[in-house]
């Protein structure tokens, strides 16, 4: 019993280096994600909608790294994906009539 | 009475409660954000010309608060790890960073905060805007009563009968300093002593300066609250409610898993909120 609880702890402790590797993997990733960010910023890519674009783009790949991993999005249950799938729904909904809402927008309505 | 399936997985969900629960909460926090985003685009598109700010933050104090958030985010998943693999020595090593970052955080944001307060925009009778941080007020400042004076670090924009690209230019000077006419407004800082007689009127960079700052303040406070409120409560099982280690171990980590899971929402927040009100 004692023996088998023994195997079973080491068992864990190697499933979890393994863990550990990968989060600092992540960690790293991240910090270069953030300094790509700042730098893209300072190039002019001939319109600021592309600096936009490629800033939103590297920010998705983090919040990738960060759901994934550190949240373990990319190993759960149904039950969890359901309710991303949902969100992701509305959030997009929301998104989409966002810009739909641009089309007919009040130009220059917006005080400053 | 004992709460159940707080160690134990559901049959139906495959999950313990609490994971539901926060997953659900998180769906919500989802929501709340992107219902915020959404106003910040179209505040941001419904803007005139050349009114929407750019580099009125410090890049390089949101990078740092970037990179602290990003290693707290890190400290707080190791803790859990370490739990996992019963040491709970480690746990309280990572916890304990996880708790010093946060603070580091909420410390630099209220700096810049602090910077917003002090900076003002102060409209001459003349139509002339000089802009700047408060160097001092004199004790007998009083806009009402015009007496007195007050000393900025600034510089001065003339937008009187401009038009077309030599307003844009003149613009610029003000709400786009990483701009050639920005970056040259900024290097010309000098201390301008205005007496009260001179203004017309005056306002600090706070939310109500503008839509930028009432957005920005907006954003960044209720993910400040968050930061604050995530901090509270890892504090709190760092301290006294991790005596839960010792009796009921697993529903611990469960804890520790679920305070994990909302700092890095928090954390993912910011990887979204840091370009777009930073950078670009």
């Amino acid at each position: 019993m004692s023996d088998a609880h023994t195997h079973s702890a080491a068992h864990a402790d190697d499933h979890f280096s393994h863990h550990v590797r990968r989060y600092l993997f992540v960690f790293y990733a991240l910090l270069f994600g953030t300094v790509i960010t700042v730098l893209a910023s300072y190039i002019p890519f001939g319109h600021r909608a592309l600096n936009i674009g490629v800033a939103l783009f590297i920010a998705c790949g983090k919040a990738f790294l960060v759901a994934g991993y550190f949240m373990h999005l990319i190993s759960e249950r149904k039950m969890i994906y359901g309710i991303m799938a949902f969100t992701a729904f509305f959030f997009i909904g929301l998104m989409g009539l966002t810009l739909w809402a641009m089309g007919d927008f009040p130009w220059n309505t917006v005080t400053h | 009475m004992d709460i159940p399936y707080t160690v134990q997985p559901r049959q139906d969900t495959g999950l313990y409660n609490a994971k539901v629960g926060i997953w659900l909460f998180l769906a919500s926090e989802v929501m709340l954000f992107g219902a915020l985003f959404s106003s910040y685009i179209l505040l941001r598109v419904g803007a005139p010309d050349g009114y929407w700010p750019h580099g009125w933050l410090n890049i390089p104090v949101g990078t740092a608060n970037t990179l602290v958030l990003i290693t707290s985010s890190i400290t707080t998943v190791m803790a859990w790890a370490s739990l996992k693999m019963n040491n709970f020595g480690k746990f309280k090593f990572y916890h304990a960073c996880t708790i010093l970052l946060a603070c580091c955080f909420v410390g630099i944001k209220s700096y810049e905060y602090h910077d917003k307060f002090t900076h003002y925009s102060i409209k001459l009778a003349d139509g002339k805007i000089a802009d700047g941080h408060l160097v001092e007020k004199s004790k007998d400042f009083d806009l009402d009563k015009k007496t007195g004076d007050i000393v900025i670090h600034g510089h001065e924009v003339d937008l009187n009968n401009k038009q077309g690209e030599e307003l844009q230019k003149e613009l610029s000077k003000i709400y786009d300093l990483r701009s050639t006419e920005g970056r040259a407004a900024l290097r010309e800082h000098k201390e301008l002593k205005i007496p009260a007689e001179k203004i017309a009127s005056m306002e600090t960079y706070g939310p109500w300066h503008n839509t930028y700052t009432a957005i920005y303040f907006t954003l960044t406070g209720l993910h400040a609250l968050h930061v604050i409120g995530g901090a509270l409560v890892i504090g709190f099982l760092w301290g006294p409610g991790a005596k839960m280690w010792k009796t009921d171990p697993e529903r611990f980590t469960n804890r520790i898993e679920i305070s994990g899971l909302f700092w890095h929402f928090v954390d993912l927040v910011w990887i979204f909120l840091f370009p777009v009100l930073y950078l670009l």
